[in-house]
């Protein structure tokens, strides 16, 4: 068990950290919470800069631990995170960089890294959403086209996407998972209807999609026809895997600033809640010593993120609303005061156990592939 | 950085199980029960022969010169199996060189663990007092006369001493083995737990398959593996902070895992019979010793209030 970094692992940190230093000044200033669009050029601008410095690919092509340094130097430099580029460098660019033929590969990919195209992901649906296998949405072949009818909902970032990685059915007579086919569908498509959805803390975050005979060229096919759940299973892997380090790494200084208000404000004399502020240290610290566990696990195992990454979504997505539980109890009243910070981040972290698999979904994933228990009649989890 | 145990731990591990599994399987172990918790010197002196309290020693002092992570895998073993015995106050008075604990030809207490409690007061051959870093040698005719307690605990065996110990600050090491025989608990309790859910039926079919059953053991796992990265980090950074979080986190999954485990087996859960009971006292026993929750909690909260 070795907790210290190699000399080529500490190098790599140290020439990241100068290139974060001199490159973050020059980011324009951050667009609120709400300007969209904003937000979108913002992000792409920061994955622009760091393709060019050579950091463009460092999720998909960087050892483990590297990617562990990167996210951990990023979110300590203060560095934005993937943003809008979540789908398409954490699911479909993976996905495709996995599954997809050449042609796909060279369309697609380099336009992620460059932060040219900007993709969302357009699984759940009104009635498929744990289960995914169940979805509707219909693709009917004509020609060298599917068709494509039906709806999505939840559609992170669908009002300033470019792309759509789309789950449809396309044989209807087939077992759940056999008839699904995965797409790459353009949002500009004709038949294509973006409605905002507003979440609870007052965003509209994501949206619902309709689409109504939408042509998608077959080219767009990732992997073979009825194939697609198969292919969609390396897409969530990805999601598992690293995907909460900078937010584990955040969630430790939000824990200090948090210490900070408390000794400002006289709570920190309440002893109850000076010890769950202690509670919760001892925790976040837990959860990087298991991120760390992890990622040396998949640098071992040749980069597959493993299952543990459930055991720590588990933990993490509750651990998260309760710090800032805790954050409102060092609030007092101004917990109510949606300008302060810890207020909305509050709200945000609601969706930490609904987001990517619910927490009851993540206990049925470790009790049945984890711990071997019985799988239930109608719930399969593979 | 690679944090993973390596092929040797791996041995070592599987090399302690064993010799448990031969040396303290049900039979020993309920026998152990029978005995109130009383030691078995026999089984001391070959843990004893085995290197369990000399490992830490240098090998020039006749010990293997094995690390804190090497000694928390023993550990971890021990409270799996729930060996019974003042482990860790052996351990730590081998590695202050005394005399036949190194090799188990003598069993040494602790008096500053549990406040005024000691565990194997009558039948350890002497005491150690801890304060910081120091400590100190007594034996029975130097300690303050002592009460037989009814120990709610069938393996432990204890008693009060009289005006009760002064609480002194705990030493690192002995905090972190404590919270690795209790991730060693929570271990086991999963395990248990889990191969019952798979084999008792109820309603024609294993409870194991019942959400509610499934979903406990999916959060008994999770604790355990928290507390694992927790006690084994520690373990590598010799860090107290770390250390103290690690015994928060390695508590808790041995209390709670004991008494989901305990929920899972149902009326077998509260039977004398089943070890699960077992796991439970002990994992509360020591839950309170050398650092308690709230001790460990503030240190956290002051680590928290020193960064700032
Ligand atoms: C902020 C946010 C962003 C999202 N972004 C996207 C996105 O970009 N693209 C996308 O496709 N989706 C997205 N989602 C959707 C998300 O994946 C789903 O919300 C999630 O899978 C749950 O589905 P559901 O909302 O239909 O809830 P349901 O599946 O209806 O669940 C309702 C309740 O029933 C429980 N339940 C369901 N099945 C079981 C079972 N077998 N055992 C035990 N309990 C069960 C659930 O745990 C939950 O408590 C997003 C969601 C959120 C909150």
């Amino acid at each position: 068990m070795d907790l210290t970094y190699t000399a080529e692992e500490e190098g790599f940190r140290a020439r990241l950290r100068e290139w974060l230093a001199v490159s973050l000044p020059k980011l324009p200033v951050k667009p609120g919470p709400l300007d969209w669009p904003g937000r979108r050029a913002y992000d792409t601008t920061w994955q622009r800069m760091l393709y060019d410095a050579g950091y463009g690919e460092v999720h998909w092509d960087a050892p483990p631990t590297q990617r562990l340094i990167f996210l951990e130097e990023t979110e300590l430099a203060g560095a934005p995170y993937v943003g809008a580029n979540f789908v398409g460098l954490l699911h479909a660019g993976p996905t495709i960089a996995a599954e997809g033929a050449a042609e796909q590969r060279a369309r697609w990919l380099p336009p992620v890294l460059r932060g040219d195209e900007v993709w969302c992901q357009g699984f759940s649906e009104p009635e498929a959403g744990s289960d995914l296998a169940s979805l509707r949405t219909r693709a009917v072949r004509d020609g060298d086209s599917y068709v494509v009818t039906g709806s999505k909902i939840w559609t992170s970032h669908a009002e300033v996407a470019d792309w759509c990685e789309l789950l449809v059915r396309t044989d209807p007579q087939a077992s759940r998972h056999r008839g699904i086919t995965w797409l790459a569908m353009p949002m500009d498509a004709p038949g294509v209807t973006v409605r905002p959805l507003r979440t609870l803390a007052g965003a509209a975050e994501f949206a619902e999609m309709f689409l109504d005979e939408v042509r998608v060229p077959v080219e767009n096919r990732v992997g073979r026809e009825n194939d697609g759940w198969r292919v969609t299973m390396v897409t969530l892997s990805f999601e598992r895997g690293t995907a909460f380090v900078g937010e584990v790494v955040a969630c430790r200084r939000t824990l200090g600033e948090l210490a900070a208000a408390a000794r400002a404000n006289g709570t920190w004399d309440d002893p109850v809640l000076r010890r769950s502020l202690g509670r919760l240290n001892a925790e976040f610290r837990a959860l990087w010593r298991l991120t760390q566990w992890n990622v040396s696990e998949s640098q071992r195992t040749g980069g597959v993120p493993g299952i543990g990454g459930s055991v720590f979504k588990l933990r993490y997505s509750h651990a998260r609303q309760e710090l800032y539980d805790t954050a409102a109890e060092v609030l007092g009243p101004d917990a109510f005061d949606l300008d302060r910070e810890w207020t909305a981040d509050r709200l945000s972290s609601l969706s930490y156990t609904i987001a990517a698999g619910t927490s009851q979904i993540q206990r049925n994933i470790v009790a049945e592939r984890i711990l071997g228990l019985p799988k239930g009649r109608r719930w399969t989890s593979s | 950085m690679d944090f993973q145990l390596t092929d040797d731990q791996r041995a070592l591990r599987r090399g302690v199980r064993e010799l448990l599994a031969r040396r303290f399987g049900r039979d020993a172990l309920r026998a152990a029960v029978d005995r109130e918790g009383t030691v078995d010197r026999k089984l001391w002196r070959e843990l004893g022969a085995a290197g369990f309290f000399s490992l830490r020693l240098p090998e020039a002092e006749g010990g293997a010169g094995l690390g804190l992570p090497e000694a928390v895998l023993v550990f971890e073993e021990a409270g799996r199996a729930l060996l019974n015995g003042p482990l860790v106050a052996t351990h730590l008075a081998a590695c202050g060189g005394l005399p036949g604990a190194t090799d188990g030809t003598r069993m040494i207490t602790c008096v500053t663990q549990l406040s005024s409690l000691v565990p194997h007061f009558a039948d350890a051959d002497a005491a150690v007092v801890i304060h910081g870093g120091s400590m100190r040698v007594r034996y029975p005719k130097e300690l303050p006369s002592a009460r037989a307690v009814r120990s709610m605990d069938p393996l432990t065996p204890l008693h009060r001493i009289q005006g009760g110990a002064p609480k002194a600050p705990p030493r690192p090491d002995a905090v972190l083995l404590t919270a690795a025989e209790q991730l060693g608990s929570a271990a086991r309790t999963t395990e248990a737990a889990v191969q019952y859910a798979k084999e008792r039926e109820q309603f024609g079919q294993p409870i194991g398959g019942f959400q509610a059953v499934k979903h406990l053991c999916a959060q008994m796992l999770v604790r355990t593996e928290v507390a694992r990265a927790a006690v084994y980090a520690a373990a590598v950074t010799e860090d107290f902070t770390e250390i103290a979080g690690a015994k928060l986190l390695a508590d808790e999954a041995a209390v709670q895992g004991a008494r989901d485990c305990l929920q899972v087996y149902g009326g077998m859960g509260f039977t004398w019979e089943a070890d699960v009971h077992l796991h439970l006292k002990r994992a509360w026993l020591r839950a309170q010793m050398w650092l308690t929750a709230a001790e460990a909690e503030e240190i956290q909260a002051e680590a928290l209030a020193s960064a700032l």
